[in-house]
């Protein structure tokens, strides 16, 4: 065997030359001056008219925490009910049926377009519109009785949720390779089998950065709801300082608590993140 | 006298201005093993697609298993079948496709049992028995628990192979089946499908391997631009061209 060639002179060996570490004096200053702004804030709360006395004592009393139970199960059942309808109108914007199609884009059309204040306030006023409700001859009731707060807050919020999920659904399905409907199809799958059993599955793992972020949204958008007195977070807030003058305090409270709860999300979405990432994975088992 | 598994008959396939398939006729015999070649665009893969009705035909029929595929003739007219009904159909042929297109959210053995299972309603037991057989038959019975992911193309390929064989169809569909494959990976998929059309499995292969062909077809049929040019005996088509177009082909793939 011949000797590999002789190696050319001029360039050192730098084997055990270690990289120095930069200053980066950029960092410190900035970090400092944040640091400064920061504090002058905190100072400017801490000497301002704030009774952070009233702020500890109210974080936890009965009426704020019932407030924060109502936002949750509002925010819950609303986003199942958005998500069943985004997957419905979804399904059916992708269908080839032409009457369904529109129906579906009719739909995401008038509840995108027009402000979620104003749907609440329209289911909730229903009662104006129709006086009584219900099937004739088998069942009618009077609408003031059956449109709650609640039911008006649920359709409200979960329809107009539905408008928007449907989109987050329908990019989810058509990130789906078309490979997967041809196998789906090869094995005699029908349309709708296909979707639920192939489809979707892996359409989830598209969909629930974009559905994480829409849930914390609507953990927000629950406080709108206190305009037709449903009892949640920011109402019952509102009804403490109504009564005790401190406006300032209570809302901190409120923002206290809707910060813990979205805190509180974020890992659970990347929990629900790695149960449907299965497969992607080399190592994934 | 026997007939023929699949009758193609004049059949006629337009992609808007392209015409993908003109007049195409054909039989495919029980127990044949027949090789579609031809340049791509040649319509061998829509023949392919149209027998398993991925694609619908625009004019001609075709007849799999004595059954008009996708129609119904009424009263002098072609009504279209429901979905239900094509999904029946489809459950005669296995399809194989080039990319694999096996499920990644799901095993190599869960997606062999998904169709017997969930479209035919068989009980999972059993299934997964045979499942287990299959995957023991395309030498992958150690991946059962394998996700698409952690497979090499080759295997993914034996796979998919085995998920078509678990529907027991009596013609299995592959449309150009390593094509998407490494070269070193090629043969292991060539190797199964060998092994099946030596169990007697009635086979139609779009294919660019000329020696799989040779070797394994009883029939190759030479296409281009949308009709059958030249068919035969694989050691005539290949060895022997008669039409000019099929010796420009060959010359040009060898």
């Amino acid at each position: 065997m011949k000797p590999a060639p002789a190696l050319a002179q001029g360039f050192p060996d730098l084997s055990g030359t270690r990289i120095a570490r930069e200053p980066h004096w950029f960092r410190w200053i900035s970090a400092a001056l944040i640091v400064l702004v920061l504090a002058a804030i905190a100072r400017a709360f801490a000497n301002g008219q704030i009774e952070w006395s009233y702020v500890g004592r109210f974080l936890t009393v009965k009426v704020i925490l019932e407030g924060i139970v109502n936002t949750m199960v509002m925010a819950v059942l609303a986003m199942m009910l958005g998500i069943f309808l985004g997957i419905v109108v979804a399904i059916m914007r992708l269908s080839p049926n032409p009457v369904l199609k529109s129906v579906a884009a009719g739909y995401t059309w008038l509840f995108r377009g027009t402000p979620l204040i104003l749907q609440l306030l329209l289911w909730f006023n229903l009662a104006l519109v129709f006086p009584t409700i219900g099937i004739p001859g088998l069942w009618t009731a009077r609408a003031v009785d059956v449109m709650t707060p609640f039911l008006a807050a649920l359709l409200g919020l979960g329809i107009n949720q539905g408008a928007y999920t449907s989109e987050v659904m329908r990019a989810g399905m058509l990130s789906v390779d078309i490979g997967q409907y041809e196998a789906a199809q090869a094995i005699g799958m029908g349309r709708l089998r296909a979707l639920r059993r192939i489809i979707l599955p892996q359409a989830m793992r598209v969909v629930i950065p974009p559905l994480g972020n829409e849930f914390i949204g609507m953990v927000k958008a629950t406080s709108l709801a206190s305009v037709i007195q449903y009892p949640e977070l920011l109402h019952n807030a509102e009804n403490i300082y109504y009564a005790n003058s401190r406006v300032i305090e209570l809302l901190i409270v409120a923002g206290l608590w809707y910060l813990l709860v979205v805190s509180i999300l974020t890992p659970l979405q990347m929990l629900l993140e790695r149960r449907f990432a299965r497969g992607t994975l080399r190592l994934a088992r | 006298m026997t007939k023929p598994l699949v009758a193609i008959r004049s059949v006629s396939k337009n992609f808007g201005e392209f015409q993908a398939l003109k007049n195409v006729s054909l039989d495919v015999w029980p127990g044949e093993v027949m090789c579609l070649i031809g340049a791509s665009g040649s319509g061998k893969t829509t023949l392919l697609r149209c027998i398993n009705q991925l694609a619908t035909i625009d004019a001609g029929g075709i007849w799999l298993d004595g059954e008009l595929l996708g129609v119904r003739e009424h009263g002098g007219r072609l009504h279209r079948l429901s979905e239900h009904q094509i999904g029946r159909q489809r459950l005669k042929t296995g399809m194989v496709f080039q990319r694999f297109n096996l499920f990644p959210h799901k095993t190599a053995l869960e997606n062999i049992i998904e169709g017997p299972t969930q479209v035919q309603g068989r009980k999972l037991d059993e299934v997964r028995a045979e499942a287990i057989e299959l995957l023991r038959r395309v030498g992958l019975a150690a991946k059962a628990d394998a996700y698409p992911a952690q497979l090499s193309g080759g295997q993914q390929q034996r796979v998919a192979i085995a998920r078509a064989l678990a529907m027991k169809p009596m013609l299995m569909l592959f449309d150009e089946p390593t094509s998407a494959l490494d070269p070193e990976l090629v043969g292991e998929v060539l190797a199964v499908m060998k092994e099946l059309a030596k169990s007697g499995m009635t086979m139609m292969v779009v294919t660019h391997e000329l020696g799989f062909a040779r070797e394994v077809a009883d029939r190759v049929v030479y296409m281009d631009q949308g009709a059958i040019v030249e068919q035969g005996r694989a050691s005539d088509v290949l060895g022997a061209p008669r039409e000019e177009r099929t010796k420009a082909f060959l010359s040009a793939v060898i």
